[in-house]
C-alpha cells in the first residue's frame, strides 16, 4: 500500500518531481570546439560575468546574471551579429530553487549560427526589457508575464496577453491546477452574474465520462428524443428507435412534409 | 404548361385556408430563423458550409446577419473560453425577444476535451440553451435537422402570451 501523505495543500506544491524517469541530457561539448562561438564568448566575457557556456546540438548555450541580460544581448546584436530574437520564454523552476529561468534565442543570419542566452532570476526579481532592441520581445514578453509571473522592467505596454485582464494567477506556472484554481472555476459566474449566484449555478461538471441515458435535462439522443425535463422511460433490452420528427404528424402549412420511407440516398458523388 | 387554377370546390368553396393566431404567428417565425453569425472555433466552419450553396440553409429561411438586434437565434458554434464568457451574454442580451440558442458541438455542450482552466465548462452556464446539438464537429446536415427540431419546438409554444423573458438567473 502506499504510504499515506496529507493532501490538505496538495495544489500549493509542485506536482511534478522526478520520482520515475528522468530524461537524459543530450551531450554537451565546449565551446572551444567552434571557433564563431568561441570568438563571440570572447567578447561577452570581455565585458560580463559568464556562469557557464557550452555547445549542445550545435547551439552555444550562454548563462549569465539577470542583471546582465540586457547589456549582453545589445553586445550580441550590435558587436556580434545576432540580429534577430527568435524566441524568448521562462520556464518554472520555483519548485527546485525558487527561480525562474529566463531564455533569450537569438540567430544570426550572416553566421548562419544560434545563441540562447539563459539566466535565473528570483520571483520577486525583475528582469529589464530587451524591447528596445528587439520588437518581438514585447508580445514574448507580456506573454511570459502572463503564463508565468515574469516581472519586465520599462516594457512600453506591460498588461496580460492571453489571458483576461481581471484573471488570478499565472496558469504555466507547475503548481497551478489543471482545472483552474477556485478563482478559475468559477470566473465566469462571479463576472456575469456575481459571487452570490455560486449557489444558483452550481459547480462545473469537470467529469467529461458522465452520461446519464436517462438523465432528459442534460442529454438527448439523436433517433430517441424526448422534450427536456420528460420522465425518463426504463426500458429492459433494446429500445425501439424514433423515426426522424421534425414535424408534426400533421403536417404544416404550405411546407411539404419529409417522409423517410420516399427519401433517396444518392450514391453517386459524381451525379 | 402551369395551370393557375383555383379549386372553388375545395374547403366548402371558398379560397381560403383557416388557422389560428398562434399558428399563423408560429408558422412564420419558426420559417424566418434569423442566426447570429456567431462561429467560435471548428464548427464555425460547419456552420458556414450549412450556409453555402451546397447545404443552402436559406431553404429553411436562417439567414445569417452580423448584428444581434436583428437575429432570432443564436448558434453556439465552438469552443467558448472564460475570456469571451461576458461577451456571448452581453451579445445574447442585445438579441430581442423571442430568442432562441442552439449550442452547437461538445465544446459548447460541456466543454468537450478542453477540460482545463480556461474553458466554460458548457454555454448553459452563462445564457439558457434551448437545443443541444452533439459532435466534434456536426456536419451540416445534423445542424439542419438541429434547426427543424427547434422549428418544431418553436410550432408547440403560445405565440400570442407575452413573452416569457428567459433569464438563467
Amino acid at each position: 500500500m502506499r504510504a499515506y501523505t496529507d493532501k490538505k495543500d496538495v495544489q500549493k506544491k509542485a506536482y511534478y518531481t522526478d520520482r520515475y524517469w528522468v530524461a537524459p541530457q543530450v551531450p554537451k561539448s565546449t565551446v572551444e570546439s567552434d571557433e564563431v562561438f568561441a570568438a563571440d564568448l570572447e567578447a561577452i566575457k570581455a565585458k560580463f560575468d559568464v556562469i557557464e557556456a557550452y555547445i549542445q546540438v550545435k547551439q552555444m548555450v550562454v548563462m549569465i546574471k539577470p542583471e546582465d541580460n540586457y547589456g549582453v544581448l545589445e553586445l550580441l546584436k550590435d558587436e556580434c551579429d545576432y540580429t534577430q530574437l527568435s524566441e524568448m520564454s521562462a520556464i518554472d523552476w520555483i519548485a527546485d530553487k525558487g527561480q525562474l529561468e529566463v531564455f533569450y534565442q537569438l540567430l544570426s543570419m550572416n553566421k548562419r549560427k544560434r545563441i540562447r542566452v539563459k539566466c535565473f532570476i528570483d520571483q520577486e526579481q525583475a528582469v529589464e526589457s530587451v524591447n528596445p532592441l528587439f520588437r518581438s520581445a514585447d508580445w514574448a514578453e507580456r506573454e511570459a508575464y502572463d503564463m508565468l509571473g515574469l516581472k519586465v522592467n520599462n516594457h512600453p505596454f506591460m498588461k496580460r496577453i492571453l489571458m483576461p485582464d481581471d484573471w488570478e494567477g499565472h496558469p504555466l506556472h507547475k503548481t497551478y491546477p489543471l482545472q483552474g484554481d477556485e478563482f478559475a472555476q468559477w470566473y465566469e459566474v462571479d463576472k456575469i452574474f456575481g459571487k452570490e449566484a455560486r449557489d444558483i449555478i452550481g459547480p462545473e461538471n469537470r467529469d467529461p465520462a458522465m452520461v446519464d441515458r436517462y438523465d432528459t435535462e442534460r442529454f438527448g439522443r439523436l433517433g430517441h428524443e424526448v422534450p427536456r425535463g420528460a420522465e425518463p422511460k426504463e426500458s429492459k433490452g433494446p429500445e425501439p428507435t424514433t423515426p426522424l420528427a421534425y414535424q408534426e404528424d400533421d403536417g404544416v402549412f404550405m411546407i411539404e412534409k419529409f417522409e423517410e420511407e420516399k427519401s433517396v440516398v444518392i450514391r453517386d458523388r459524381d451525379r | 404548361m402551369a395551370q393557375h387554377q383555383v379549386n372553388y370546390m375545395q374547403d366548402g368553396g371558398l379560397p381560403v385556408a383557416l388557422t389560428s393566431i398562434d399558428k399563423l404567428a408560429n408558422w412564420g417565425r419558426s420559417n424566418s430563423l434569423w442566426a447570429l453569425t456567431y462561429g467560435l472555433a471548428c464548427c464555425g466552419i460547419e456552420m458556414m458550409a450549412s450556409g453555402a450553396s451546397r447545404y443552402d440553409f436559406d431553404r429553411f429561411g436562417t439567414i445569417f446577419r452580423s448584428s444581434p438586434r436583428q437575429a432570432d437565434i443564436m448558434i453556439v458554434a465552438g469552443t467558448l473560453t472564460k475570456k469571451h464568457a461576458e461577451f456571448i451574454r452581453r451579445l445574447y442580451d442585445q438579441m430581442t425577444e423571442p430568442k432562441w440558442v442552439i449550442s452547437m458541438g461538445s465544446c459548447a455542450n460541456t466543454g468537450g476535451m478542453f477540460n482545463t482552466y480556461a474553458t466554460v465548462q458548457g454555454v448553459d452556464r452563462v445564457i439558457p440553451v434551448d437545443l443541444y446539438l452533439p459532435g466534434c464537429a456536426p456536419r451540416p446536415e445534423t445542424l439542419q435537422y438541429a434547426v427543424m427540431l427547434l422549428q418544431k419546438k418553436i410550432r408547440s409554444e403560445k405565440a400570442i402570451k407575452s413573452q416569457k423573458p428567459k433569464r438563467l438567473m
